[in-house]
């Protein structure tokens, strides 16, 4: 069940590829609503909640496509987010300029997960269009190519904070002479300038960000014929982040890089180099690092056709297709997006077509096999039929929690490259069968738990040493069926949550709050829209959203979350999902004509009794001896008050344990163990105590499914 | 809207609406068809322990769990028994799906506004605010029911 993947080892043999189609759909439909919203949205009389939305649909693509290593898609979402942070916090007027840039990156998008998609090059140079983005977010419109970047307090915060992303690229190659992996040689040009020392400002901008890289005039500090400055620069930053840099002092139209040699790289080169590679060769997407280990993109898309033919048949096909990309140069899915109402609908109508079947059987056994003998072929046939497709359409819901997780270890191993950090994931139940309509829909919200936890979370190597703790930090991801419902938890051991800073910052957000609110209730603060207590923004997170996406992600799937910490040991955030779609193995148990079932989960054993086994204490409250314990007793027939019309003394014993606890539970008999799919009472009914769902069983009967972990509450207090 | 307005719209709106009768004990009720989803007969449910014996379980209708409510126990009209005869109206409630046991189903009627009386200030075993009025046809009486409202009180114990 347990299983410890280091960031070191592990990131070369996880797949990643068979998660592009999910981030593929999820990011067409996130650039189709973008667009809806931008083509929406009043520049005299923006709300908040669509900018917030729009927002959000550049966050979610950058998040999947900085974990898919695609650097290009995310480096202009990043700057598409910067302006649009901006403009959701109320620092700069939306212009319909910029409505019209964000479309047309949106356009851009397209076209770059398409040739992504397909395997082919896009060949699309965004630099100009990441300049234009930067300018706006920076408040530098372009137009004007003389303009001078004003050094107001309003610009100077988000130009230090984009910079800040400099040290963070830097750390992770330590600058080294000659050239560190990833490490670039850059010629930039600046001019033309009607105040040459303008260019000198820049020097001195750059020399004052540490771990930048070096900058030296290449032109003896004397301006060219064209009023032109040269530098020649050595560093591991992205163009655009040097753009934005510069555009403090120049305008970005005066600047212009060109890469003059690279290190051979290990570490991520940013694409956003038109200059260097006019034409992205496949050898250079070899560069970008991040795809070595993956299968190589370009075949898979050529082949794609003949593989989902081939694919198709097989059990798994649902995954074996979502791995195989289209040869199509629009985005288009190998995979179909159904609503869950539409294959819920399925799976009722195949229980019912189930049914129906068995009673045709048992009629069929009536008849004269030797007469009727077409009809018996038929009926087998049938029976055989219906069970296939039963299990089919079972299959297309049901998904181990694997898929999930098996995304974290590779983010994970790019995020302590990134972050200068030591992370070990540690996953735990990844058996546990959860819906796929809840899989899709718990993924982006956990890859930001996991990813607030890295970057928040865990501490540097050095501050955890100092802390008196391992030098990795450790991550855990846990789920399990517990109750009604699944719990799934993210666990760090990093500095946990701090009170004293979260009031502050709730306070400077102007958010109500008193120093006399509960721990949880504090700890609940995090959640709020805007809520971030990163010192710095990174391109991981820090930008106050993600957490209040999780919880509103997480509440509209009828789930809750949690948050426990301790500061200084660490953090535990636990998503707790109703059962409402997962599937579960039970075991059915029989009390007089009733039938309920136990999650065979909790169950630990069961043992056949008599009743002299059964010991009283304190007049009515039983116990039973078991291997020189004695548990309380609960006998199922008091408990849901069923009906006899016969004394039944023995009987079988259930052992089961939830919650740290344990009790037995008196049945009848056992019937059987199957797998379940639990549906919920409280849709048309209400909740019943005790019961955390019905099931309907082979003959269409409903059962109950008991709550162990409400029954061990019960006999606690 | 001003009272005149609100009069103008319901004469336009108040067409002759139907109504699916059935049958509780002696008495005839009627509510709006467009809330009948379908007529089932009576499957044995599975009962839900320490709930109102007039709830009695859920049954699994097409693989949605639905609970089933016996009128005739609730209202305490009729004896109640079940038979291959015995009737369930599945009620589709906007959000909610409900099994309602009747002793039968009689047909759907159309009744026009104006044969529609008040219902007099009595004391029934059902609360008059769920009685929209009193139909009549010829000589029967129909009781006509707010049945989503009825369904939706804390008495019924549904929710």
């Amino acid at each position: 069940m347990s299983d410890t993947h280091t960031s070191e080892s592990s990131g070369d043999v996880f797949d990643l590829s068979q998660f592009h189609g999910v981030f593929y759909e999820e990011a067409g439909e996130n650039l189709t609503s973008m667009e809806a919203l931008l083509l929406e949205t009043d520049e005299s009389n923006a709300d908040d909640e669509s900018l917030n939305a729009i927002f959000r649909c550049a966050h979610s693509i950058k998040g999947g496509a900085a974990t898919f290593g695609f650097q290009d898609v995310a480096d202009l979402t990043h700057v598409m987010e910067t302006l649009l942070d901006r403009l959701r916090r109320r620092e700069l007027a939306i212009t319909s300029g910029m409505i019209d840039t964000l479309l047309e990156s949106g356009d851009v998008l397209k076209h770059l997960l398409a040739s992504r998609q397909s395997g082919t090059d896009a060949g699309i140079d965004c630099t100009e269009l990441v300049a234009r983005i930067g300018a706006f977010a920076h408040g530098t419109v372009a137009a004007a190519p003389a303009a001078v970047a004003p050094v107001a307090a309003a610009t100077a915060a988000p130009v230090a904070a984009s910079m800040t992303e400099a040290p963070a690229a830097a750390s992770a190659s330590p600058a080294a002479a000659p050239l560190a992996p990833g490490e670039r040689v850059l010629e930039i040009a600046i001019g033309p300038l009607d105040q040459p020392r303008l260019a000198d400002n820049v020097v001195e901008l750059f020399g004052e960000i540490p771990g930048l890289g070096t900058i030296e005039p290449s032109d003896d500090g004397k301006p060219d014929a064209a009023q032109t400055r040269h530098f020649r620069v050595v560093s591991t930053v992205t163009d655009s982040d040097l753009l934005d840099l510069f555009s403090f002092h120049v305008s970005r139209e005066q600047v212009s890089i060109r890469e003059v040699g690279a290190a051979a790289t290990a570490v991520a080169t940013p694409v956003a180099t038109p200059v260097a590679t006019p034409v992205a060769t496949p050898e250079a997407d070899q560069t970008f690092g991040l795809f070595e280990d993956l299968p190589e993109p370009v075949a898979a898309g050529v082949q794609a056709p003949a593989a989902v033919v081939v694919a198709a048949p097989k059990a798994d096909a649902p995954r074996a297709a979502d791995r195989a990309a289209p040869a199509s140069a629009n985005l288009e899915s190998s995979t179909i997006r159904v609503p869950t109402e539409k294959v819920d609908q399925l799976i009722n109508l195949v229980g019912e077509m189930v049914i129906t079947q068995a009673m045709l059987a048992q009629t069929g056994r009536g008849l004269d096999a030797v007469v009727h003998q077409a009809m018996a072929t038929a009926l087998t046939d049938l029976e055989r039929n219906t069970r296939l497709l039963q299990e089919a359409v079972m299959a297309i819901r049901m998904i181990p929690m694997t898929a999930v997780f098996n995304r974290f270890p590779r983010m994970l191993r790019d995020l302590s490259g990134r972050l200068g950090k030591k992370l070990e994931l540690h996953t735990i139940g990844e058996d546990t069968e959860l819906d796929k309509g809840l899989i899709e829909k718990i993924t982006d919200p956990l890859t930001h738990l996991v990813r607030n936890s890295a970057d928040h979370g865990i501490e540097m190597p050095a501050d955890r040493i100092a802390a008196g703790k391992p030098e990795h930090g450790t991550v855990t991801l846990a789920a399990a069926h517990q109750g009604g419902s699944i719990v799934i938890e993210v666990r760090d051991d990093g500095r946990g949550l701090n009170r004293a800073k979260l009031l502050a910052k709730a306070r400077e957000r102007g958010l109500s709050v008193s120093d006399s609110m509960s721990d949880t209730e504090v700890y609940g603060l995090i959640f709020a829209p805007g809520f971030s207590t990163a010192a710095e923004v990174t391109d991981v997170s820090g930008r106050g959203v993600g957490m209040d996406v999780v919880k509103r992600n997480i509440t509209s799937l009828g789930g809750s979350v949690e948050i426990d910490s301790v500061e200084g040991q660490g953090m535990r955030v636990s998503v707790r999902l109703p059962l409402t779609l997962a599937i579960m193995d039970g075991m059915s148990v029989g009390v007089a004509d009733e039938t309920y079932i136990v999650p065979l989960a909790s169950v630990v054993e069961s043992i056949h009794m008599t009743a002299s086994d059964v010991k009283s204490v304190g007049g009515t409250g039983r116990v039973v001896e078991v291997r020189n314990e004695y548990l309380p007793l609960i006998r199922l027939d008091e408990l849901f008050d069923v009906p006899r019309s016969v004394e039944h003394n023995g009987g079988i014993m259930i052992v089961v344990e939830a919650e740290g606890g344990r009790i037995a539970l008196l049945v009848d008999d056992l019937i059987g163990q199957h797998q379940v799919v639990v549906k919920n009472l409280e849709a048309n009914y209400r909740k019943v105590p005790g019961v955390s769902g019905a099931t309907i069983l082979g003959d269409g009967r409903v059962a109950l499914i008991l709550d162990v972990s409400w029954l061990i509450r019960r006999v606690r207090h | 809207m001003n009272a005149r307005a609100n009069a103008v719209v319901n004469a336009v709106v108040e067409r002759p609406r139907e109504y699916l009768t059935f049958r509780l004990g002696e008495e005839e009720y009627g509510i709006d068809i467009l809330k009948v989803q379908e007529i089932r007969g009576y499957e044995q449910p599975t009962r839900i322990a320490n709930a109102p014996s007039f709830i009695k379980g859920v049954v699994n209708l097409r693989g949605v769990i639905v609970p089933i409510v016996d009128m005739r126990l609730k209202f305490g009209l009729g004896s109640a028994e079940y038979n291959d005869f015995t009737v369930v109206i599945i009620l589709n409630l906007g959000a909610r799906v409900v099994g309602m046991v009747v002793d039968s189903v009689s047909d759907v009627m159309e009744l026009s506004p104006e044969q529609i009386r008040d219902t007099p200030e009595i004391d029934s075993v059902v609360d008059s605010s769920y009685i929209t009025g009193l139909g009549t046809l010829n000589d029967r009486m129909l009781i006509l029911i707010a049945i989503e409202k009825l369904m939706g009180t804390a008495e019924m114990a549904l929710a």
